[in-house]
């Protein structure tokens, strides 16, 4: 059977008030598996150096990753760097054996931002957000659904939600959007 | 809510991201055609059912996705101790001692 599944277009989503809520325009993503001893051949190859604490991030340019296990992590990339990344990882194969696989339509990401966009994760993540260093991430629960949380800012978050959960997720989101704007 | 401390993460976390797995250090029979049915049966569902301090396995699903081991107490619930699943079984007179 086919499901259709929604379009999930960019755009704003919750424009005004203390915190807004954007979809953001897809981009590449890949999953990295790895052993330790071979963390600098494939850094190397994909031109960022791998972080190798839990949650802590690396980026060059448009390249980003984060550090998600302790021999996991998410690379976030151009969809146009797609072909190069996953060339320059396949070169290095041979000598450092790696597991990238391309999760690009896995998920969406929706952008959280605003003065009290923290206090708004607090409705669905029972992480301490405070903990969340700015430049840091996470990949944690939010009302039952694993996301992968980035921290750009004080008050500036990205979430990875798979598309299954999204629109669930969204909801939960627009309604402390909602609550806030009552209060 | 528990707050468990991930040992892969090195962070004590909300026992919302993680999920119990089960008595831990039961190890598989390496050739399980060659033992009883009995002991077949004690490997796959006998377990201790401990009063106090628990050897048990958790899994710290949301976050890092790593099993990892803990020593449990099933009736204050208090964490004695978490550790990787490479570490050795620590002995629980010293937990018992460190956690008074």
């Amino acid at each position: 059977m086919t499901v259709l599944t929604h379009a999930f277009t960019p755009g704003p989503i919750v424009a005004s008030g203390p915190v807004k809520l954007t979809l953001m325009a897809p981009v590449a993503r890949f999953s990295l598996r790895l052993r330790a001893a071979n963390i600098p051949a494939v850094s190397k190859a994909i031109g960022v150096d791998l972080a190798t604490t839990v949650g802590a991030r690396a980026a060059n340019g448009t390249t980003e990753t984060i550090c998600l296990g302790p021999d996991e992590w998410l690379i976030i990339a151009k969809p146009d760097d797609t072909e190069t990344l996953v060339k320059a990882c396949a070169d290095v194969y041979a000598s450092a054996t790696h597991s990238l696989t391309e999760v690009s339509a896995r998920e969406v990401t929706v952008r959280i931002e605003g003065e009290r966009a923290a206090e708004l994760l607090t409705i669905g993540c029972p992480r301490d957000i405070d903990t969340i260093p700015v430049g840091g991430g996470c990949r944690t629960v939010i009302d039952g659904v694993t996301v992968v949380l980035w921290r750009d800012a004080e008050q500036s978050f990205r979430m990875d939600i798979w598309r299954s959960f999204a629109l669930h997720v969204i909801d939960l989101l627009c309604t402390g959007c909602k609550e806030f704007a009552a209060e | 809510m528990l707050l468990i401390h991930c040992p892969y993460c090195n962070q004590t976390l909300p026992e919302a991201e993680f999920t119990y797995a089960g008595e831990a250090h039961i190890a598989r029979p390496s050739d399980p055609s060659s033992v009883s049915d009995e002991e077949w049966r004690d490997f796959l569902f006998i377990r201790t059912n401990v009063k106090g301090p628990h050897y048990e396995r958790w899994r710290h699903f949301h976050g890092c996705g790593r099993y990892f081991n803990a020593v449990r107490d099933t009736v204050s619930d208090r964490f004695l101790i978490t550790y990787k699943t490479d570490d050795p079984r620590p002995e629980l007179s010293k937990l018992l001692e460190k956690s008074k």
